[in-house]
């Protein structure tokens, strides 16, 4: 790799202050530090320095976002083909679903991307990795059929009023991926509900209604049993039908302890005790379906995987996650359950507890607080 | 060991090199002392270039607390005063004639003396800024009567100098220095000792003093975590803290009267060929120590260890309160798709590199960054390692702000840069954390005074 080590220092004094392109340096820095780890040493403090770094950390997360995005994948054409009554090999179905997803994923990065350049090339500071994920997300959480252009702007509003004018990566309130996908939820219904959506280019004839689609309606006879659900092989966004691919996702960020285990865990566990508080009701059909049917069915799994424990919006003290947790799983089964105007609760759940993130951080800093004022009050009476 | 503490967050970074169990006479006429190494001094020179001096000659002392005296370790004459940008004080360099003439201030019975006067002769010999206080980690102040002083006699940092090797027949002068110690605190004098191993006589055996027993990872050796969990300081409070080698100078100033800072220094790190203990002076140049000891890499010094120590050149001079030299490799070099390959031979507390499959591995490292400066973003990981009841991401964010009443409300006053050293290696944002908690202590005690 020697020679385009010797090309890019070659053309490095170019993008430095006096250079040429001065004005695109955090531009060429970002393909630079994506082919060589900087020769950066340590000058202040610690004078070693653990391998990891956010473009580590952010790979480690796309990794994990390959089995759901796989399997969905194949998924979009599945259903495609047998909203037709056709049945196809493995390859014909993927390669329909490729067709239609790859667009999706190739707008959203572009446009994201171009956005976190220009910005952080008007801020002067190097370009952050986040949008790595982010990128990857957006897509998953679409409808199949989704129009380009619309991914285009809520990829745009999403990166610009959900991250960047808070300041950039670290420092934004709502997950940006969910932004996306609640900006479009809110701005084109039609296009994000409903069950015309889920399946891509659907026969008319068929019906193409989610499992939450149908609950809406009280249709319990027509949802798909638990295993197609946990398997994935039913209608709905692009990444988050199959339980199964998710659970391998979550697999890899517990392994590599970049996913918080503790939200996730807490997450399911609020899902499944308000599902069983429902039982216990049991006013309706709906609070009579079995409790962990909920934590199959819509973005639940996917939610609590890869959008709950995003660090930047969650909770940030351990007993913060597991409260933070707990609520999310237990309002999105509450919209669902309650809300006639909406299928899916897990994105506003999500979006909700974003937002009270920072107050039950709050409260668990002040116990801290509060203790040690106790203590030094013990310390002065003594 | 009845009563072990023990230490659950934290890490053992194993590293290669560590020293051989034995000690060498280091020969070298070269000193200094470094007014840096001080935290809050600000020097105020007594010599001149080509003065004579003695063991115990004053120096410089502090401007603003003239009665805390640096005196010269060893006898000969001040060869070169350094001054660096705006003329700050740099180095005080000292060529040793060799003969260790020493200035007599005379022995003493600290249970016969009174507390003035064990303090004035601490003061007067230069053995005062050896004691240093927590909060702020500066020099004691020596109007002030602690709460408690703490000694930690183990480390646990990286390749760190085995304290029972260095006490090794220095039974009663140690004994002797905790003696001077006692009648300075209206409280307790903790020692505190490893309870994973067989420590020296000296420390479990010390006499009117309360033996602690630790166990767990780094930072279990650290005196701030000790300090934490045996008595820990509420806003107001004063504790006083001292390593091993610093009980023995003051132990050696009551026997003899002589101002005797003897200091055995462990040679460590990966690029050291015979990694071995050297016995000299405080403040002793480098390069006699490590000349025909290394390898051929470009190389980083360190003075102290490797996260906490200074950067020092070949032809400097090891700190003031150091032990340890560490030796590692510069890490000054580009790497292709360094975040994308497995990377089995790279240090990570995550296990996002495979090499957390092997434990007990022994790494080479250098100085790389790997990565550059984010955001912070990443939660949840300082608090692995960060064995306070103390949220240390909330802390640091209130510094970052200057936000001096939540800094004490999160418990500033508790902790040193030190104990956030673990958090600054395993940061994914490659913040430089130490510093700032500095800046927090160095606002807070200016906002106190």
């Amino acid at each position: 790799m020697k020679f385009l080590r010797d090309f890019l220092d070659k053309q490095k004094p170019q993008f430095e202050k006096g250079g040429r392109f001065e004005k695109l340096h955090s531009t060429f820095d970002a393909f630079e530090t994506f082919l060589f780890v900087p020769d950066k040493t340590t000058s202040n403090g610690a004078h070693i320095r653990d391998a990891i770094d956010m473009k580590r950390t952010m790979i480690i997360v796309v990794i994990a976002l390959i089995f759901p995005l796989i399997f969905g994948i194949w998924n979009v054409g599945y259903q495609h083909y047998l909203s037709h009554g056709m049945d196809y090999d493995f390859w014909p179905m993927f390669g329909f679903g490729l067709l239609k997803v790859l667009p999706v994923i190739v707008v959203s990065y572009v446009v994201g991307l171009g956005i976190e350049f220009a910005f952080a090339q008007s801020r002067g500071h190097e370009v952050n990795e986040g949008f790595l994920v982010s990128g990857m997300l957006i897509p998953m959480v679409m409808p199949p059929d989704v129009p380009l252009w619309m991914v285009a702007i809520a990829t745009a509003f999403a990166v610009i009023i959900g991250k960047e004018v808070f300041g950039g990566t670290g420092m934004n309130i709502l997950n940006p991926a969910l932004t996306a996908r609640a900006f479009l939820f809110f701005a084109y219904p039609a296009e994000m509900s409903g069950d015309k959506v889920w399946i891509a280019e659907k026969a008319d004839a068929y019906s193409g209604a989610t499992p939450l689609g149908h609950l809406l309606v009280m249709e319990t006879d027509k949802v798909p049993s638990v295993w197609d659900m946990f398997i994935g092989v039913i209608p709905g966004s692009i990444g988050e039908t199959s339980t199964l691919a998710i659970l391998l996702g979550a697999l890899v960020l517990i392994a590599t302890g970049i996913g918080s285990a503790r939200i996730m865990a807490s997450v399911f566990a609020g899902g499944m005790l308000m599902g069983w508080l429902f039982n216990l009701w049991g006013a309706n059909a709906y609070m009579n379906i079995p409790a962990y049917q909920h934590l199959v069915m819509g973005g639940f799994a996917f939610g609590a995987v890869y959008m709950a424990t995003d660090p930047v919006s969650a909770s940030q003290t351990a007993r913060g996650k597991i409260i933070y947790g707990l609520l999310i799983g237990m309002i999105a089964v509450l919209i669902r359950v309650f809300n006639p105007a909406y299928p899916e609760g897990m994105m506003l759940a999500i979006l909700l507890m974003n937002v009270f993130a920072p107050l039950i951080d709050h409260y668990v800093v002040e116990s801290n607080i509060k203790r040690r004022l106790k203590r030094a009050k013990v310390a002065v009476k003594a | 060991m009845s009563n072990v503490i023990r230490i659950k967050k934290g890490l053992n970074i194993n590293l290669v090199g560590e020293a051989e169990k034995t000690i060498k006479e280091l020969s070298t006429d070269q000193f200094a002392i470094k007014p840096t190494d001080f935290i809050g001094v600000f020097p105020k020179l007594l010599v001149k270039e080509g003065d004579e001096v003695q063991a115990g000659t004053p120096l410089f002392v502090d401007k603003y607390r003239d009665n805390i005296i640096f005196t010269s370790p060893v006898s000969g004459k001040v060869s070169e005063i350094k001054r660096g940008a705006k003329r700050v004080l740099l180095e005080v360099r000292i060529e040793s004639d060799g003969k260790f003439a020493a200035v007599n201030f005379g022995a003493g019975d600290p249970s016969k003396m009174k507390r003035e006067e064990i303090v004035d002769k601490l003061l007067q010999s230069g053995v005062w800024p050896f004691i240093r206080q927590r909060p702020y980690s500066v020099i004691a102040n020596p109007a002030d009567l602690p709460k408690a002083i703490f000694i930690s006699t183990f480390d646990t940092s990286p390749l760190a100098p085995d304290n029972n090797l260095i006490v090794q027949g220095q039974e009663d002068i140690f004994q002797k220095g905790l003696d001077v110690l006692i009648a300075l605190t209206k409280g307790k004098v903790h020692v505190n000792v490893d309870a994973q191993s067989t420590p020296s006589q000296a420390f479990t055996a010390a006499k009117g003093v309360q033996v602690n027993h630790f166990a767990g990872p780094h930072p279990a050796g650290n005196v701030g975590v000790q300090i934490n969990k045996i008595d820990p300081i509420n806003k107001g409070e004063v504790v006083w803290y001292l390593y091993p080698q610093d009980v023995l100078v003051i132990g050696r100033l009551f026997k003899s009267g002589i101002y005797n800072a003897t200091r055995v220094i462990a040679l460590t790190g990966p690029e050291v060929l015979n990694p071995v203990y050297y016995r000299t002076f405080v403040g002793a140049r480098l390069e006699n120590m490590v000349k025909s000891q290394l390898t051929a890499v470009e190389k980083r010094f360190v003075s102290g260890n490797v996260l906490t120590g200074t950067k020092i050149d070949l032809d400097g001079y090891i700190g003031f309160y150091h032990t340890q030299v560490t030796v590692i490799k510069e890490g000054n070099y580009h790497e292709f798709l360094g975040w994308a390959v497995p990377g089995f031979d790279k240090f990570s507390i995550s296990r996002s590199f495979p090499s957390f499959l092997f434990r007990n591995k022994k790494y080479k490292l250098d100085t790389n960054m790997h990565g550059g400066h984010r955001a912070l973003v990443m939660t949840g990981q300082f608090e692995k390692v960060f064995p306070f009841d103390i949220y240390p991401m909330q802390l640091l964010k209130a510094i970052i702000v200057e936000d001096i009443d939540l800094m004490e409300n999160l418990g500033i006053y508790e902790v040193d840069e030190e104990d956030f050293a673990l958090c600054e290696v395993i940061d994914t944002s490659k913040t430089d954390i130490q510093v700032l908690v500095r800046k927090g202590l160095d606002l807070m005690r200016k906002e106190m005074s």
